[in-house]
C-alpha cells in the first residue's frame, strides 16, 4: 500500500519495497565493508552468504524456476541502488542474474533452463559469460574457439580471456566456432558448459586498475567433450545472436549501475563541498564548485531518467535494441565525467584512498570498456539511426 | 507455540523530526516510517522461536492504515499473518486495553513485545498490558551471550521456553538479571536480544501475498479515551559553541572552575 509514508526520491518516485530492502541492505552491509574489499581485493565469503539469502542471485530469473522474476524496470531500479556501493559486490552475482544466465534464460531449451536457472536463482551455481578471446574483442563475430563435432558430442579448443567470475563458475556460458572462419557470426554456436569439465583450466587472477575484489581470468577449453545437448536452444549456429541479445540486457544493467555510481560520486562531492574551508568559508559557496555539481547533478537525472524509460520499454517489448547501446553509452560516459568531477571538488583528497571518490574513480574506467566499448555502442546507435524504417 | 508479535510504526530515528511551529506535533511531510526498532527485534525473538518450537508468529499494528507497511516488513521476516486495529494516535493505557482485546480473541502462548517505541519511548505498554491481562512479565529480555557469540550467529534465541515456563535474560544496572516467568506471558525485548534479520527477496514477494485482517478500533469496544495529553513538543536547546583550548592546563582550569565538574 503505498501510502505519503513511502520515502521519495528528489523527483517523487516511490521506491518499491524491494528497492528499499537492497537499499537497506547496501548502506547497512555493503557500504561499511567497502574498504575492507579494496585492502582485501576479495569480497569476504559471510558477506556471499548475506547476499545468497537476501536473494540477490535470483532477481532477474523467473518465479517458476525459483527466482524474483523482477521485470527490467524493476531491475535497474535495483541496480542503481547497487551502484552506489563498490561494483565489486554486484559482480559477485552479476553474472547469474545477468550475462551468464540470459543466454540459458532466453534461448535455451526448458531442460536446460530446469538444469541450471534454479541453482543459479539461489546462488548455489555461479554463471559466466565467456565471449572475449586474446584476438578476439569488439569483433566478437569473429570467435576462434572451435568447437569441433565429435559424435554425440563437440570438442572445445581455446582460450577466453577477461571472463568475470570464472574462477568461481560452476557453469560457462561459452561461444564458440562450429562454421566455417568465413561463417562470422552465423558460425557461433552458444554452448552451455559445466566448468568441471576435464580440459577446462582457469588462469591466474588478472591484476586490474579498479574494482578490486571483482575477478576476471583466462578460461583455457584444451579438448573439453561436451554433449550435443549443451548447445544452448539446441540448434548450432545461433550463438552470436544469443550473445547479443544478452548483452542487450546487460547494457542496461551497466547502465543502471553508472547512475547509482553517479549519485554516489555526486553526494560524497557535495558532502565534502560543504565541510572542506578555504578562504574562510566552505568550498560549496564558491560558483565554480557549484558549476560542477550542477553539472553532474544534470546529467545523473538524464541518464536515470534514460535507463528507466528505456528497461520500461523493453518490459513493453518495445524498445529496439540500439536503445540499450544509447544507455550504456551515456550513463558510462556521463559516469566518466562525475567521477572526474568528484575527484577534482574534493582536490588533493580525491587522489587518496581513504575518500570513497578516488575508487570510484578508478572503478567506473571499466564500464566503458566492457560489454561493448563505447565505440561499438557508437557504431551499433549509428546502424540504427542509418538503417531505413 | 502461538505468539502475538506487535510493531508500531514510528518516525524513522536517523531522520531528524521536525516539530510544528507551534509544537502541537511533528511535521509529517518528508517523513520517513520504519517499524520500531524494539519491535523488529520482537518479531526476530519470535521467529527463532517459533523456529525451534514450531507455531505461528502474529503481527499487530494499532495505527494508520499506512501501518500496513510496517505489518508487511514484518510478514516478509517470515511472521505468517497481520493484524492492523485501525485507529490514530492512541496513549499506552489505550494501546495495552486494545492488545488485551486481541489476546483475548488469539489465545496465544506469548506477547512480544518492543521495550519501548522509539517515538515516544514511553515504556509501558508491554507492563500495562500484562497487569490487565493478569499474566506475568518479563521486561528488557536480553541475551546472556553477546550479540557477537556463536549463539547468536546461530540464530538461537535468546528467551528459553521449556514445560511452560519462559527464562529471560533481563538487562538490570550494572548487570544481567535471569528470571523464570510462567507461560502466557510478556516479554519485552531489549537491544541487546539479537540482530534481527534482513527481510528477503522472496520473502518480500511472498508478503505481499499472507492477510491482514483489517479490525477498526470502535468495533473492540474498548474506552480508548486518552489518560495522558501531550501539551507541547518543544526542540532541545540548541548547543553553544566550542571552544579550543591552548593546552592541557587550561582545560583543567576550565573544567575546575567554569564547567565546576572536576
Ligand atoms: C574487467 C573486465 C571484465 C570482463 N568481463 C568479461 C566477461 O565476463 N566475458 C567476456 O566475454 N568478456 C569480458 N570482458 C572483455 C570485454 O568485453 C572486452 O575487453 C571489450 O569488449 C573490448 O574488447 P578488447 O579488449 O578486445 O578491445 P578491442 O576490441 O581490441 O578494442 C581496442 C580499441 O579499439 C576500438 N575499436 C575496436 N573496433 C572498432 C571499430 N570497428 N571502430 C572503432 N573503434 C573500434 C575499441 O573501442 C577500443 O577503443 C571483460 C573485460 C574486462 C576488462
Amino acid at each position: 500500500m503505498p501510502g505519503e509514508g513511502v520515502p521519495k526520491e528528489l523527483d517523487g518516485d516511490e521506491l518499491s519495497e524491494i528497492r528499499l530492502a537492497v537499499r537497506r541492505f547496501v548502506r547497512e552491509r555493503l557500504i561499511p565493508h567497502e574498504a575492507q574489499v579494496e585492502d582485501e581485493d576479495e569480497v569476504p565469503e559471510a558477506l556471499v552468504e548475506e547476499m545468497k539469502a537476501l536473494g540477490l542471485f535470483g532477481l532477474s530469473i523467473p518465479e517458476s524456476y525459483g527466482g524474483l522474476g523482477l521485470g527490467l524496470e524493476e531491475q535497474v531500479g535495483v541496480y542503481e541502488e547497487l551502484g552506489y556501493t563498490s561494483p565489486a559486490f554486484r559482480s559477485v552475482f552479476g553474472t547469474n542474474v545477468g550475462i551468464g544466465s540470459l543466454g540459458i534464460l532466453l534461448d535455451g531449451t526448458e531442460s536446460q533452463r530446469q538444469a541450471y536457472l534454479p541453482r543459479l536463482a539461489t546462488g548455489e551455481l555461479v554463471g559466466s559469460f565467456a565471449l572475449t578471446e586474446p584476438d578476439v574483442g569488439s569483433d566478437a563475430a569473429a570467435v576462434r574457439t572451435r568447437a569441433r563435432e565429435d559424435g554425440d558430442s563437440y570438442v572445445l579448443d581455446g582460450t577466453k580471456r577477461y571472463i568475470t567470475n570464472a574462477a568461481r563458475a560452476g557453469v560457462f556460458t561459452v561461444m564458440a566456432r562450429t562454421g566455417s572462419p568465413a561463417s562470422r557470426g552465423d558460425g557461433v554456436t552458444a554452448f552451455a558448459v559445466d566448468a568441471h569439465l576435464p580440459g577446462i583450466e582457469i588462469g591466474a587472477p588478472e591484476r586490474k586498475m579498479g574494482q578490486r575484489g571483482a575477478k576476471v581470468c583466462d578460461v583455457i577449453f584444451d579438448g573439453v567433450r561436451v554433449p550435443k545437448s549443451s548447445i544452448i536452444g539446441g540448434v548450432p549456429g545461433q550463438g552470436f545472436k544469443t550473445a547479443m541479445k544478452t548483452l542487450d540486457v546487460g547494457r542496461l544493467h551497466v547502465a543502471a549501475l553508472c547512475v547509482g555510481a553517479m549519485q554516489r560520486a555526486l553526494d560524497e562531492a557535495a558532502r565534502f563541498a560543504q565541510t572542506r574551508e578555504q578562504f574562510g568559508r566552505p568550498i560549496a559557496e564558491f560558483q565554480l564548485i557549484q558549476a560542477m555539481l550542477a553539472d553532474s547533478s544534470t546529467e545523473l537525472l538524464a541518464a536515470k531518467t534514460m535507463v528507466r524509460a528505456t528497461a520500461a520499454r523493453f518490459d513493453r517489448g518495445k524498445a529496439p535494441s540500439a536503445d540499450a547501446s544509447r544507455c550504456k553509452l551515456f550513463a558510462t560516459e556521463a559516469l566518466g565525467r562525475v567521477a572526474d568531477r568528484a575527484v577534482q571538488i574534493h582536490g588533493g583528497a580525491g587522489y587518496i584512498a581513504d575518500y570513497a571518490v578516488e575508487r570510484i574513480y578508478r572503478d567506473a574506467r571499466l564500464f566503458r570498456l566492457y560489454e561493448g566499448t563505447s565505440q561499438i555502442q557508437q557504431l551499433i546507435i549509428a546502424r540504427d539511426v542509418l538503417s531505413p524504417g | 507455540m502461538k505468539i502475538l508479535v506487535t510493531v508500531k510504526r514510528v518516525t524513522d530515528y536517523e531522520r531528524k523530526v521536525k516539530i510544528k511551529p507551534d509544537g502541537s506535533g511533528f511535521e509529517t511531510e518528508g517523513m520517513n516510517f520504519v517499524p520500531n526498532p524494539f519491535d523488529e527485534i520482537a518479531v526476530e525473538e519470535a521467529l527463532r522461536l517459533t523456529k525451534e518450537h514450531g507455531g505461528d508468529v502474529v503481527v499487530v499494528s494499532i495505527g494508520p492504515n499506512d501501518a500496513t507497511q510496517q505489518i508487511r516488513q514484518a510478514l516478509a521476516m517470515g511472521a505468517q499473518r497481520g493484524i492492523l486495529v485501525q485507529a490514530g494516535e492512541l496513549d499506552s493505557d489505550a494501546v495495552a486495553r486494545v492488545l488485551q482485546k486481541l489476546v483475548e480473541k488469539e489465545n496465544p502462548d506469548l506477547v512480544l513485545m518492543g521495550k519501548q517505541a522509539t517515538d515516544d519511548d514511553a515504556n509501558q505498554a508491554g507492563q500495562l498490558l500484562a497487569g490487565y491481562l493478569g499474566w506475568p512479565q518479563a521486561t528488557f529480555a536480553s541475551k546472556t551471550e553477546g550479540l557477537e557469540s556463536a549463539e547468536e550467529k546461530a540464530q538461537k534465541p535468546g528467551v528459553k521456553v521449556a514445560d511452560g515456563w519462559a527464562s529471560v535474560a533481563r538487562e538490570a544496572d550494572g548487570g544481567i538479571e535471569t528470571i523464570k516467568v510462567q507461560l502466557p506471558a510478556v516479554i519485552t525485548t531489549d537491544l541487546r536480544l539479537n540482530h534481527p534479520r534482513f527481510a528477503s527477496l522472496p520473502g518480500i514477494m511472498k508478503a505481499k501475498k499472507k492477510p491482514i485482517e483489517e479490525i477498526p478500533v470502535a468495533s473492540l469496544g474498548v474506552d480508548i479515551t486518552p489518560k495522558v495529553r501531550v501539551l507541547k513538543y518543544e526542540e532541545p536547546p540548541a548547543r553553544l559553541a566550542g571552544v579550543k583550548v591552548a593546552d592541557v592546563d587550561e582545560l583543567v582550569n576550565k573544567l575546575k572552575n567554569e564547567a565546576k565538574v572536576i
